[in-house]
Parts: C-alpha cells; structure tokens; sequence
C-alpha cells in the first residue's frame, strides 16, 4: 500500500514537473487551442498545426506518412481486397500537417462558395459521416442535387471519385462541386481574388506552401493541395469490426458475427463487391436501385465513360461508418440500413424501370435472405463505425465568416 | 537422380515417423488412427514434387481437438490455436463454421464408411467460410448448403482434399484471393455455378477431382499459375472453363495449363442461375476459354462433348456484361498440344449452330475459336475438327513435362513486421487518436506515460487492458485490450524507447 502511494506521489510530482516543462517550452507558434469560448471570442489561428493527424506519422521530409494495423498484411496482387487480415489499397498519403490544417479551414470555409454561404463541410458534415443526412444534396439557393453526398472517411484510398466515378483525384473532384452553378456556384478566378483578398489566407498558405514569395498570390494548385490533404487525412480503421478481423473475436457479439458470415456468404455476396478491408473493391456496378419518387433513372457512369454497357452502373462505395450516412444508394432511396440490405433480395432487376434494358451485376439474384438474416446484416453493418479520428471543426475560419458547420461538442 | 533418390528417402522417412507418431498417440483405439495431416509429403512423390513444402514447412506440434457426434465444430474452432488440428468423427453436423484463424486443421475421421457430414439442410448458408492462411480441411461429407461447400476469402497456403460435396448451392469449394493451395481429390456434384472455382487466386493446383452433373466443373476465374490436372469431368453442362469475368478488382487469367484430364459427355442442361456467367454456358461445353491468356491445353481427353470439345471465345462474344474498360477481353497466345477429341459436336446450340449452318454442317467442331485473340498456336490442327483456328500457327513447345506444379516453392510467408513496426503501428494507428507527444489531446499526453511507466512496459501493457483513471481532469480511458498481446507490449516499448527530441 504504501509504496503504492509513494509511486503515486512520485509520478504526481513527475508529471507536475513535466507539464511545468511542457508549459515553458510550449512553442507559441503551435495552432492555440480554445477549449471552450464562454465569451464568444473569435478563436485566433495564430499559426498551422505541425503535427500530423492521428493515423499518420511525420517523417524527416515533414509529410505525414499513413501508420496503421492493417500495414502488417500483404495485399493479394497489391489491390487491397481479400479478406479479414489483408493490406489495404494504395492510399495517398505524404502531404505536410500544415496542407492538412490549412485544409481543415479552407474546407469548412464558406468563402469558398460564389456566395459565402456554403462549404465543403455544409454536404460533408463530420457529424453525418462527413456526408449531408440528405437523400440528394442541397446546392446553391437551395436547390434540390441529383446524388448524394458520399461520405469522405477513408477517400484517401479511393481511385473512382463521384458516384458515377468520373475523377481520379480529389484535385479533380473538388472542381466539380466548387465550380458547378448547382452547388457552391464559384469560379476559378473568382475563388483566386477572394482568397487573396483576406490577409489572414496570405499568410497560412505562405506558411503552408513554405517556397512561396512572400508577394506571391494564392494559386489554385495550393487550394487544392490543401484540400485534399485535409480529405485524405480521414482516416477510419478502428472499428469494433477491425478488432476483430485483427484477432480479437470477442469485439463482436453472436448477432454481429452471424452478419458477418451472411455478409461474406455466397448467398448474400455483399463481401463480393463490398470487399474488406476497405469493404468496397473499387468496381462499378448495376444494381438497378430504384430512384426516389418522381425522379427518372439516373444513367450513372453510362455518361462519363460514354459506354451505354454502363448505364445505371455506380460506383461501389465503401461501408466503413455506413451507419452514419444514411440515406442510402446514389440518390437516398433508402431511410434504412433495414430497407437498403432488403433491396438485394427483392428480386433481380425488381426495380428496374420499363423500357430499361440494364445489365444488372451477376452478383445481384435471389439470395431469399430470411428477416433474420436482414436483421443480423444490419447488426453487421453497424460494427463498421469509427469516428475516433474525426478532426476538429475549426470555431473560426480565416475568412471570418460564420462556419456552415457548428463544431461538435465532444 | 541422387536428389531423387534422397526425396523419396525422405518421404518415407517423414511417412514411418508419421505412422509411429499416429500409432503412439492413438494405439489404444484402432479406429482412429488416422494419420495426421502431413501436407502431402507422402503423396504424388516423382510426380507433382513434393507439394507438402508449399504448403506446411512444419512437423505437426498442435494440439488436437476432436468433435464427436452432437459437438459443434465451430466450438472446436474457436477453441483452436494456430497450429491445432481439429478432428471430426462420423455424425451429422448442421453448422456453419468459420475460421479466422490461422494454421488450422480440420480432419473428418471416415469410420466403416460413415463419414463426418455437414448437412446445410438448404437453411444454412455455407458449410466452411475461411480467412486465415495455411487451412486444411479434407475428409468431410458435405451436403445441401445453400452457398458454399467450402469458401475462402483470402488465405493463402490452403490445402483442401478428399471431400465429397453434393448440393452445396452455388459453389463447392471455392477459394478468393488466396496464394498457393491445393484442390484435390474431391468428390463434387450438383452444384449450380461451379463445382471448383478458383477465383482471384494465384498459384493452384487442382488435382485428381471428380466434378459431374454441376453446370461447371471446374472454373478457373481472373486466376493466375493454375495447373488443372487428372481430373475427371463428366455430365456438367460445362467441363473446365478458364476465363476472365470483367468488373472484378483483380483484371487478368493466364500461365494456366489444362492437362491429362478425361472431359467428357459435358451435356448437363444449364440450371444456373439467371444472370450468372455460367448461366449463358451452352451445354455440351468441353472446355471454355474465355479472355484468358496463355492457356495450355494438353494431353486431355475430350471426348462426347455436345456443343464442342473446346471452345474459344472473347469477352464481347462470350459474356455480353457491362464494359470494364482494365480488361483486355481477347484470349491471346494459347496454346492446344496434343489431346485425344472424338465424338464432340452432336447436338450443337445457341450461336455455335447458327455458325456452323452457315458452313452447312450440323455438327460442331472439336475445337471452336470465335473472336479476337492473338499470338496463339497449335501442335497438330490437321488432327481435329477446327473452326476459326485460321490463324494459329504451330506450336512451339511439345510438352510441359517440366512444369510439375504451379504451386509457390515454399509457403507464402506472412509480411514481416518487426516488434518495433508492430508498435509503431500501433501507436500511430490507434493510440494516436487520443495521445501525442507534447500536446494535450483526449488523453495525457505521450511524455506523461512516458514518465510513469518509465523502464516499466508490461505498466503500460496492464494499463492498457485496465485502465484506472489516475486524473480528474481527464476522461477514462476505456481498455485497449482488444489488440494482440504482441501489439501491446510492442506499443508499450515504443512509447518508452521514443525520443521527443527527434520531433
């Protein structure tokens, strides 16, 4: 007992003296973090956070290198689809911890919209798996999207981006949406004047982009370095369902386990295309879901790829923190998860308009899934969540405009 | 000779130790001394080599675990230690068993004829799902699954062997995404997809199989290194089929040599499932090429196959499916050596009979090449009834007598991660949500522990598995017990041995 309490007084001591360290050497340069702000004062961005985010370790070249579990397994043929203990795909890594932060402001930024009313997080909530809660998202004055926002968790190992998969980058994709006159309704030139115009963005991105003259403008490419550096840092890989396929079977309880193996079961094949460890194997699929009332059928990639073989064929997303993003299928046909495993088993090409000649996915038939193994896919489905590493929604943004998103109070 | 000579000592060494090891441990009880599995050292020695290296480096040193008739062997499995070998006695057994594990055997014990028999009872969706490598599962009777007899998904190192499987849904034994296995006698019929179906698999051999009355015999599916050998194939509505399906996240199939197999009377009507690949399968298919490449064709006997001995076909002919602008869908640079073919053709269907009314004949060719393709040749064409093989020219190999076996040398190894990886990985992958050097977080920050634990990892390792809350003005950590105790302990000497300096 005693020497107990001496170990314990020793360590008081010992971190006291440490914090009193930590607090003296406490660099002033570091991002000032305002724990909370009773007296509504604006949060001052004194300067970028030089550490990386969790999930990623900062080497000698100051580029945060992704760091986690799944780098103990190899990868079949390097694609990162298998099974429980398999590597995962190729992830875009390497970006510096000050492009991520400058990322995390400009991405939560309205300034970033033609009209400085929304931005990138106002449809990529963290609070909503970084996707809207919306069937189809809602753009510039209010108007009504055609797709859902798909949720930005794990995007880093994505190679398909948009639902029908036609950019590659995120340099790519986030063009789409900054420059569309349905969604944030900006333009290049526009964005580039504005972002010059604030004094505080002059000098982050100088402190991003460290080989800029100081007179040197705001570019584009750096917008959308940052941006992107900020996306791929969102990283969820700790789920009760990574427990176990690391080894630990007691992470998941009778029910969930009985999901899994329906999940993975040939009768289901939900594992075929939904391929751990990312759960989707990148592909473009036809499934032939139904569109929300009122709206025609939605060509999908069939436009892109300017192939008719691919009308209605999406890509196939990723079921990693599936439970916050409902609702479901490219246009939120579905409320539920419930509702949305319950497609797979209506019947081959059920909802298929007349008149339409799909070339719906093999893999879609008559599985004759029972309500309990509907119920036990859900159960499943639910043990994909991790939002242990959601970044910090910033109180302030550069520009000085109200945050679209409020930050969560943890 | 000498090396010869010296493997087949060895192999009957390895086989006398094997049958004193199993009568010692087992001399009280005749009926079981079955011997343990061996990974093949015994069998096939001069002619496949010696496949057991491949797939098991080690003498047997588990545990075994045996199941008697109204046990579970899921108990067993989830008992079982890498290394254990799982034995199952004659009964009937309605599970579903799955295996996230590594190096576990599974062993039905055949008594008098009585076999050890999963029965699905059309409920139960697959008999064996597997994940880990270096899986053995040989001897079961497995009957009227709805899905799979037995599926991997992953897992290299695989040997399955000496199962009979009838009804088993979709599949008999299919192995994805896997390295290295091997496929052999096995007993499979009435399965409505493929009997054996390789899929998205590197390194396979598929050896002395009986497949009938399924719609495919034996698949092989975006699947590279493959030798299909001595099999018997008879009344599927396909034979052997080796192919590229589009849309799949692994693109090609090629090094695949088709050898010494009886294909015959492969005139099964399709009941696939609509939609399916094998569902457009005509029957009377001996053996289907399709989009695969460099495929060798050698010394089979294909006789009394309806539609045609061996078709081939490209992608845009064969499977009309949605474009997959990373596969390149022509069969290019095969190669058919000698093969005995008579009899096939008698009752041609679908597009094949169209074709060939427009040569004015009803019988279908031996061989039927129809689409693109390029590179590919042939020992002897004058031997067959061909259509579409104009421009094959001849072949320039005879035989493949040197390959024995398409099986990796040695077993895949796992990735190395060395005890510092590991805890780097660790840290930065799960510890560093809540803790990071110099900088409060959700937890203290890492020099704090650093501080308490020092020189004292296994503090850390309690710490993580029992968490005490030590201050009040932080959160309870909840326990990380969850991960491996190499992990911890690899996380707990990393934390200590980091030097914040260097940051």
């Amino acid at each position: 007992m005693s020497k107990k309490n001496v170990i314990f007084k020793l360590g008081l001591v010992a971190m006291l003296l440490v914090s009193l360290v930590i607090f003296l050497a406490m660099n002033s340069n570091e991002e000032f973090i305002v724990e909370d702000n009773p007296h509504g004062m604006r949060e001052e961005i004194v300067n970028l956070n030089s550490r990386c985010p969790p999930g990623f370790k900062l080497n000698d070249l100051n580029q945060c290198k992704a760091q986690n579990l799944y780098m103990q397994y190899d990868s079949p043929n390097g694609m990162g689809v298998g099974g429980l203990q398999t590597g995962l795909p190729e992830i875009r890594d390497g970006f510096t911890p000050q492009e991520i932060d400058l990322g995390r402001y400009l991405f939560f930024d309205p300034v970033l919209s033609g009209n400085g009313d929304m931005s990138c997080g106002s449809c990529h909530d963290p609070a909503l798996g970084f996707s809207d809660g919306q069937a189809t998202s809602i753009g510039n004055d209010s108007l009504k999207l055609k797709r859902g926002a798909p949720s930005l968790w794990n995007v880093a190992f994505l190679k398909k981006l948009f639902w029908d998969g036609r950019a590659a980058t995120l340099e790519e994709q986030m063009q789409g949406p900054l420059f569309s006159h349905e969604e944030m309704n900006n333009t290049p030139d526009k964005l580039l004047t504005t972002l010059n115009g604030i004094k505080e963005y002059k000098r982050l991105f100088l402190q991003a982009f460290p080989a800029k003259e100081e007179t040197e403008n705001i570019e584009l490419p750096e917008v959308y370095q940052s941006l992107a550096a900020f996306q791929a840092s969102l990283i969820s890989l700790n789920s009760k369902y990574d427990r176990y396929a690391h080894g630990f079977h007691d992470a998941l309880n009778q029910k969930e386990k009985e999901g899994m193996n329906v999940f993975r079961s040939f009768v289901a094949r939900c594992a075929e295309c939904h391929t751990p460890p990312l759960f989707t194997n990148q592909q473009f699929a036809i499934i032939g879901t139904p569109e929300p009332n009122g709206l025609p059928l939605d060509p999908g990639a069939e436009v892109p790829q300017k192939d008719k073989t691919l009308r209605g064929a999406f890509k196939i997303p990723s079921l990693r923190n599936i439970e916050k993003t409902a609702p479901y299928m490219h246009s939120g046909n579905f409320k539920t998860l419930r509702e949305t495993v319950e497609f797979y088993t209506k019947g081959r090409g059920h909802a298929v308009p007349e008149g339409e000649n799909l070339l719906i996915h093999w893999h879609i038939w008559e599985p004759e899934l029972s309500g309990y193994e509907l119920d036990r896919l859900v159960d499943f489905l639910k043990t994909l969540t991790d939002e242990t590493f959601t970044p910090k929604i910033p109180q302030t943004v550069p520009s000085g405009l109200e945050p679209s998103i409020k930050p969560i109070s943890i | 000779m000498k090396s010869t000579l010296s493997k087949i000592i060895v192999a009957v060494a390895l086989l006398v130790i094997g049958v004193f090891v199993g009568k010692s441990f087992f001399s009280s009880n005749a009926s079981e001394a079955v011997p343990i599995p061996s990974g093949l050292t015994y069998r096939n020695v001069g002619h496949t080599a010696d496949a057991g290296k491949a797939i098991s480096p080690r003498a047997f040193e588990g545990q075994i675990i045996e199941v008697k008739n109204g046990g579970s062997i899921q108990e067993a499995v989830e008992s079982a230690s890498p290394g254990d070998l799982i034995r199952v006695y004659p009964g009937t057994y309605s599970e579903n068993v799955y295996i996230d594990k590594s190096d576990i055997s599974l062993q039905g014990v055949v008594i008098n004829g009585d076999w050890p028999t999963l029965d699905g009872k059309k409920e139960i969706n697959d008999a064996f799902l597997y994940s880990g490598d270096g899986i053995l599962i040989e001897n079961f009777k497995i009957v009227n699954y709805k899905g799979n007899a037995i599926m991997g998904q992953s897992g290299n190192n695989f040997v399955i062997r000496n199962n009979w499987i009838i009804d088993t849904g979709v599949y008999g034994i299919f192995p994805q995404h896997g390295k290295n296995g091997l496929i052999e006698h096995n007993v499979l019929s009435v399965i409505a997809d493929a009997a054996i179906y390789v899929g998205m698999c590197d390194n396979v051999d598929v050896l002395h199989n009986e497949v009938f009355d399924n719609v495919a015999g034996i698949e092989i599916e975006n699947s590279r290194h493959c030798l299909v050998e001595n099999n018997y194939t008879h009344n599927n509505t396909g034979g052997i089929l080796a192919f590229v399906t589009p849309g799949l996240p692994i693109k090609t199939t090629f090094d695949v040599i088709i050898r010494n197999n009886f294909v015959v009377d492969n005139n099964h009507v399709n009941f696939g499932a609509p939609g399916s690949t094998v569902a457009g399968i005509p029957k009377g298919t001996g053996i289907l090429i399709m989009a695969a490449d460099e495929v060798i064709v050698e010394n089979n006997i294909i006789t009394g196959n309806d539609n045609s001995g061996i078709t081939i076909v490209d992608l845009a002919n064969g499977d009309p499916k949605a474009n997959d602008p990373n596969v390149e869908g022509n069969p290019d640079r095969l190669v058919i050596l000698d093969n005995i073919m008579y009899n096939n053709g008698n009752e041609t269907s679908g597009e094949l009979k169209a074709i060939m009314l427009t040569q004015l004949d009803t019988k279908g060719p031996d061989i039927f090449a129809f689409g693109g393709g390029v590179g590919s040749t042939i020992r002897d064409k004058n031997k067959y009834r061909t259509f579409g093989l104009g421009d094959y020219g001849a072949a320039q190999i005879s035989n493949t007598k040197d390959v024995v076996t398409m099986m990796t040398p040695e077993p895949v190894a796992p990735r190395f991660v060395s005890k510092e990886q590991l805890g780097e990985l660790t840290y930065y992958g799960v510890c560093a949500g809540c803790h990071a050097f110099g900088t409060r977080l959700i937890g203290v920050p890492t020099e704090f522990i650093q501080m308490i634990h020092k020189d004292n990892p296994q503090g850390i390792v309690d710490y993580i598995n029992a968490p005490k809350n030590l201050r009040e003005d932080y959160p309870e950590m909840p326990p990380q017990n969850y991960l491996s105790e190499e992990a911890k302990m690899a996380v707990a000497e990393y934390i200590l041995a980091y030097d914040a300096g260097l940051e």
